[in-house]
């Protein structure tokens, strides 16, 4: 099936099989591949994006019932080399390791410090639980959060 | 036919390769299943998803502890009560409050409406009296004010398929207690024993007062809610353990919603 | 000649906890895991695998597999151009099995073709006819004598079999305690699938895009199953998503070759999370019996041990797992007299094989609890008891082998004794009590418990395994000026190797500019990602390089400072050196396992606080504490990050992490029941950082990856004992042990005694 989105503020179409999810028509047919494949079924959090402004995993959205629907994803928030202002605090926190379930806690925390500017500790760690980190133990990645809220996360 | 609500069941069963269906019908974008009604009788839409409940009013302070516990904000940002509804898990964690609130399930065909008490609603795992034909489009129940109150037991401390849930409902102006377990059985259950043992010690000093309950009282609701789970064992937990949690979880909910009126 | 421009403070330099070169594209989404792969044009790869876990192939049609739309290839074992079998450390395992399968998800055949879809379908089409064979799922069952022999039967399904006998192990002890023990199966779980590109050459070669621990050794065992001489295939590092130990083995890297090499096309194969679980091996689960014998006041006499490690069908690195649970089953301490028997045994299991702490966690398990008991029964404090023998320089461990350099035992349990306790707990919020979001408990039930343990692992490869790692390290003159580029091959698997390579090469070249190029088979290997070794070894090379590209500079400086030039000058033509570095040379191990087997000893303490609601048997760990002697830390940002790492994954072997196995087959092979630490489970972690340089390692940096994994478990678990009084002999703590505290062994059980094959069966 013919799908139409806007991804990223740009009209796109692509070709969706039935039962094809999101992420796969993002990765696959788009080539944005920043949102990652790594549990297909909600659990990680590493595919997290942005539709009609809610946080959901892309993995879980059929492709064709994102149909004319607003999809932002990791790729949205850095300009060139300039970084998003959640990604320079991941990055200077230390909040990469091998950096899979990454684009995915960035999107979360785009995401939470958008309706919650000065998250708590308790805040962050329930608005966060659904994205996986593997290699953290999660210390870096709060302190990235608590970061860039610091820093006002829209500068 | 196959329908998509928020996508949280049938989509891991599309990527795992398991289910092909010829045709999906989406429906997470009707905005007639996305109402919400509060007048003493809760008309809850079956596309209210949980971030909802948890940021509205929605009738029932149990159903807004359920849906806390719902996978992870992404989940709860697209997972409805009419999903859970449908899918009928027994691990569904918004079915046990619906049954102790004696909720209706709504039903909608071309036909016309169903409506289905939900102690009849649900026939097995992920079974339950749907019609191919049919679709359901809401869930009702009487506002049994606030002494009510849900909770699960799991091995992580978020994200977590429920070993077993439990909700009370202490409705003091309709005289009903009302409880009903998850991940204990085949099918949601209701613990009728102890729902009479609980309305008789309420009747006996007054639905409208504050009380407190004496530890046997506990003790004996929270066996009377564990006889009447038929657990099994599993990959999340034992049946063993699951009767005694039940039981811990009865006591507990009890003795919160005692005091509240 | 011109006057040199004034120097700049070089940023980034040993001992700064410098950012990381790659993570701004990782943060953008723009670092290319393998999963990331593709080429115009390319095919997909499918695997059919064994739904038995013991079975004779009677017979294999693929005719309906191969008359589906798009299908271009499809192989089974007679397909195959070689009968070469691979194996990290022993080559028992078939390309596709042959006549037999031995687990359940081992690899039957395989399937390139247009689309993912069709692979799959492809590979759901063929038809295997099984015929059951008997199997046996239980690593002590395996090794009695009317066990089916699963490989060749004069071993008896042993893969190895390690004695450790140190001093006398009769001696005797004024008190004695004794526990069995056992450590279930857990998974790396990293995020990143296995995934691969091949691309074929026109010569009859193939690239392998490929995210691994060890570029080489995947090579090694490629080549020679493809029918091919290691010149004709080429490996390239793609983007590793984690690797934990799941990524030191073979798993689809020879099958995607295979499938390029048929088409002549590109191949790309990943993993689902589901056939992950089936795709790589995992941590080998333990029975061990321990009786450890003290002094009254309190000083180790004696320590036996028995210990079964399931290897599951095919050896991978069972070898070295079961010769370090036998060589550290001891502890970091002094141990005058031992008797540590380890065995590994072929199961029907899926494989198991190398993840973090590698033997060295199970034995720890067993020997921190006993630790414990002997405390009680000395009725001494437990951190005052390890104290009493921690191994000091110049200790023997129960290997016989001198600990040298570094060993600052008693320091590291001091030090993490001293770190500030959490408060108490103050909030009733459910999320920050056992059952989280659950809402089970506001404070009802929930009791605090304190547990501390220490563990050692070796670092680097041991036993005369020749370990070496090679860098290439050039120095030139761009449009940007000096810069250095660094080469090795190195795995990059999220620990920080780039940023060892990068801050060791601009500290000792001077030179702000390091590039760390991408890892490939074009230059000499690094050894693997593993063993907490790249620091040690990688570094060292890279260190080394560096000292001889300078020593080219001075000599082109002609007695001028290099302080004092323009190293642009002297860069008319680049300086590059190529350096292979290996440590000093480890005895191959004895019959009693007494020698010097291995190259260097880390130690951590770990103190962990606990809330347990007793009544539901559900755990919150409130705090971790620790002390790790790090020798150096390199990069102290990123040091950190692999403590804490580390112990969020001992966290999740102590209380949720568990492979379950029901006749050889994974029950839960997905996210939803393999349940990892989520943010609300990991607590904030303390730590001192304790840096006693080792005087072999470069700049006195040991490795770090693996001690935050061996001794975070134990304390953790000696916390839930403390708070609920239940005896806790497995992990991971399931809420049934606590809320029951019945006995947890089940099956088999290794018997009182040093014999392995002396068993009961339990039920």
């Amino acid at each position: 099936m013919r799908l139409r989105l806007q991804v990223n503020g740009s009209q796109r179409e692509a070709e969706a099989r039935e039962h094809e999810s999101l992420l796969t028509v993002l990765r696959e047919r788009l080539g944005l591949w920043g949102s990652k494949n790594a549990c297909e079924q909600g659990e990680c959090g590493s595919c997290s994006v942005l539709i009609d402004g809610d946080l959901v995993c892309a993995c879980l959205v059929l492709a064709g019932a994102a149909q004319g629907r607003d999809v932002r994803t990791v790729e949205d928030l850095a300009a060139g080399e300039h970084l998003h202002p959640v990604q320079r605090a991941f990055v200077d926190a230390g909040a990469v390791q091998c950096g899979f379930c990454t684009p995915g806690f960035i999107v979360a925390t785009a995401a939470l410090l958008r309706d919650n500017p000065e998250p708590s500790d308790a805040e962050i760690r329930e608005a966060l639980s659904g994205n996986i980190c593997r290699c953290t133990g999660y210390g870096k990645i709060l302190e990235a959060v608590h970061r860039s809220a610091a820093q006002g996360y829209t500068s | 036919m196959t329908l998509l609500a928020g996508g949280t069941d049938l989509m891991v069963d599309l990527n795992f390769g398991r289910k092909r269906p010829e045709h999906v019908v989406a429906i997470d974008r009707v905005p007639e299943l996305a109402h919400l009604e509060r007048n003493g009788h809760v008309r809850m839409g079956a596309g209210v998803t949980y971030t909802r409940m948890l940021a509205e009013d929605v009738g029932s302070a149990a159903l807004r502890e359920a849906a806390r516990t719902v996978g992870s904000p992404q989940i709860r940002n697209v997972g409805t009560l009419g999903g859970n509804v449908a899918t009928s898990s027994p691990a569904g964690d918004t079915l046990p409050v619906l049954a102790a609130l004696d909720a209706v399930v709504v039903l909608r065909s071309k036909q016309g409406e169903r409506r289905v008490p939900f102690a009849h609603f649900m026939t097995g795992p992920k079974k339950n009296v749907r019609r191919a034909d049919e679709l359901v489009i809401g869930a009702e129940w009487d506002d049994a004010g606030p002494a009510q109150t849900f909770m699960k037991a799991g091995t992580r401390n978020a994200m977590v398929i429920a070993i077993a849930g439990l909700a009370l409902v202490v409705d003091r102006s309709r005289k009903r207690v009302g409880v009903g377990l998850g991940s204990c059985g085949p099918t949601i259950l209701r613990a009728s024993q102890a729902e009479g043992f609980a309305a008789a010690i309420f009747e006996a000093h007054g639905w409208d007062r504050h009380l407190t309950p004496s530890e046997a009282e506990l003790k004996e609701f929270g066996r009377l809610v564990a006889t009447a789970a038929r657990p099994i064992d599993d990959v999340r937990g034992t049946a063993a353990y699951r009767r005694h949690v039940l039981a811990v979880m009865g006591e507990r909910a009890l003795s919160r919603v005692w005091s509240m009126t | 000649m011109t006057i040199a421009p004034p120097k700049t403070r070089l940023r980034g330099v040993v001992g700064e906890s410098a950012p990381r070169a790659d993570a701004p594209p990782k943060v953008k989404g723009e670092f290319v895991y393998g999963s990331d792969l593709s080429r115009e044009g390319m095919l997909y790869g499918a695997t059919l695998r064994s739904p038995h876990p013991h079975a004779r192939i009677a017979r294999i049609d693929v005719a309906a597999a191969r008359a589906m739309p798009g299908v271009r290839a499809v192989l089974t074992s007679d397909d195959l151009p070689t009968r070469e079998k691979f194996g990290l450390m022993r080559a028992d395992q078939p390309v596709l099995a042959t006549r037999v399968v031995r687990y359940v998800g081992e690899p039957v055949a395989i399937v390139a073709a247009d689309d993912p879809e069709q692979a799959r379908l492809a590979a759901r089409a063929i038809n295997v006819e099984y015929e059951p064979l008997s199997a046996v799922t239980d690593p002590v069952a395996a090794l009695q004598s009317a066990a089916p022999k699963l490989h060749d039967p004069k071993d008896g399904n042993v893969i190895e079999d390690v004695r450790v006998v140190h001093g006398d192990p009769d001696a005797r002890a004024d008190v004695v305690v004794e526990g069995e023990y056992e450590v279930a199966m857990q998974d790396q779980a990293a995020l990143g699938p296995e995934a691969g590109l091949a691309v074929p050459g026109p010569d009859g070669s193939v690239t392998l895009h490929i995210a691994t621990q060890w570029l080489h050794e995947d090579l090694r065992q490629i080549a020679p199953c493809l029918g091919l001489p290691e010149e004709k295939v080429r490996l390239v590092l793609a983007g590793v998503g984690g690797a934990f130990g799941a990524r030191e083995d073979v798993t689809l890297q020879i099958h995607v070759c295979l499938l390029a090499l048929a088409t002549k096309r590109a191949v790309r194969m990943t993993y689902g999370r589901e056939e992950s679980f089936y795709g790589h091996v995992h941590r080998h689960p333990a029975r061990m019996w321990y009786r450890h014998g003290a002094t009254r006041d309190g000083r180790l006499v004696f320590v036996r041990a028995t210990i079964v490690l399931d290897g599951g069908a095919y050896a991978s690195s069972t070898f070295a797992v079961v010769a370090n649970a036998a060589c550290f089953g001891g502890g970091p301490y002094r141990v005058p007299n031992a008797l540590i028997h380890a065995v590994g045994a072929y199961t029907n299991n899926p494989p198991t094989g190398a993840m973090r702490g590698f033997g060295a966690v199970q034995s720890c398990f067993g020997y921190e609890a006993q630790m414990d008991k002997l405390a009680a029964a000395l009725v001494i404090d437990p951190v005052e008891l390890r104290a009493r023998n921690a191994l000091e320089n110049g200790d023997r461990i129960v290997t016989d082998q001198q600990v040298e350099g570094s060993a600052p035992v008693a320091e590291v349990i001091r030090r993490c004794a001293a770190l500030p306790l959490p408060p108490q707990r103050s909030s009733n919020d459910p999320l920050e009590l056992p059952g989280g979001a659950g809402n089970l408990t506001h404070g009802e039930g929930v009791k605090r418990g304190v547990g501390f343990a220490v563990g050692l692992k070796n670092v680097c490869y041991s036993h005369a395994f020749d370990d070496f790692s090679t860098a290439r390290v050039r120095v030139e003159r761009d449009q940007g000026g000096v810069v250095a580029r660094v080469h090795t091959a190195a795995s990059e698997v999220g620990q920080g190797i780039v940023l060892v390579c990068e801050q060791i090469a601009r500290t000792e070249l001077g030179v702000q500019r390091v590039i760390v190029e991408t890892p490939d088979t074009t230059i000499g290997s690094a050894g693997s990602s593993s063993a907490s070794r790249q620091t040690w070894m990688t570094g060292g090379a890279v260190l080394a390089a560096c000292r001889e590209v300078k020593a080219e500079l001075v000599t082109r400086a002609r007695g001028r400072r290099l302080d004092d030039v323009d190293v642009a000058e002297l860069l008319d033509t680049p300086v590059e050196r190529v350096v292979t570095h290996r440590h000093r040379p480890t005895e191959k191990r004895n019959d009693t396992t007494q020698n010097d087997g291995h190259v260097a000893f880390l130690f951590a303490a770990h103190r962990a606080v606990v809330d347990v609601d007793v009544d539901t048997g559900l755990v919150k760990v409130v705090q971790i504490a620790t002390a790790q002697d790090v020798g150096k830390a390199i990069n102290p940002l990123a040091v950190i990050g692999q403590l804490e790492g580390g112990i969020a994954q001992g966290l999740g072997l102590a209380v949720m992490e568990e492979v379950q196995l029901k006749d050889g087959a994974v029950r839960n092979a997905s996210f939803t029941d393999y349940l990892l630490p989520t943010m609300l489970d990991m607590p904030p972690v303390v730590c001192d950082l304790i840096e006693f340089p080792h005087p072999d390692a470069p700049y006195g940096a040991k490795g770090v990856g693996e001690p935050p994994t061996i001794s975070s478990t134990p304390a953790i678990v000696a916390a839930i004992r403390a708070a609920t009084g239940r005896a806790l002999e497995r992990v991971p703590v399931r809420p049934d042990d606590i809320v029951f505290g019945a006995s947890s062994h089940s099956g088999w059980r290794v018997a009182a005694g040093d014999d392995p094959r002396g068993a009961e069966r339990v039920r």
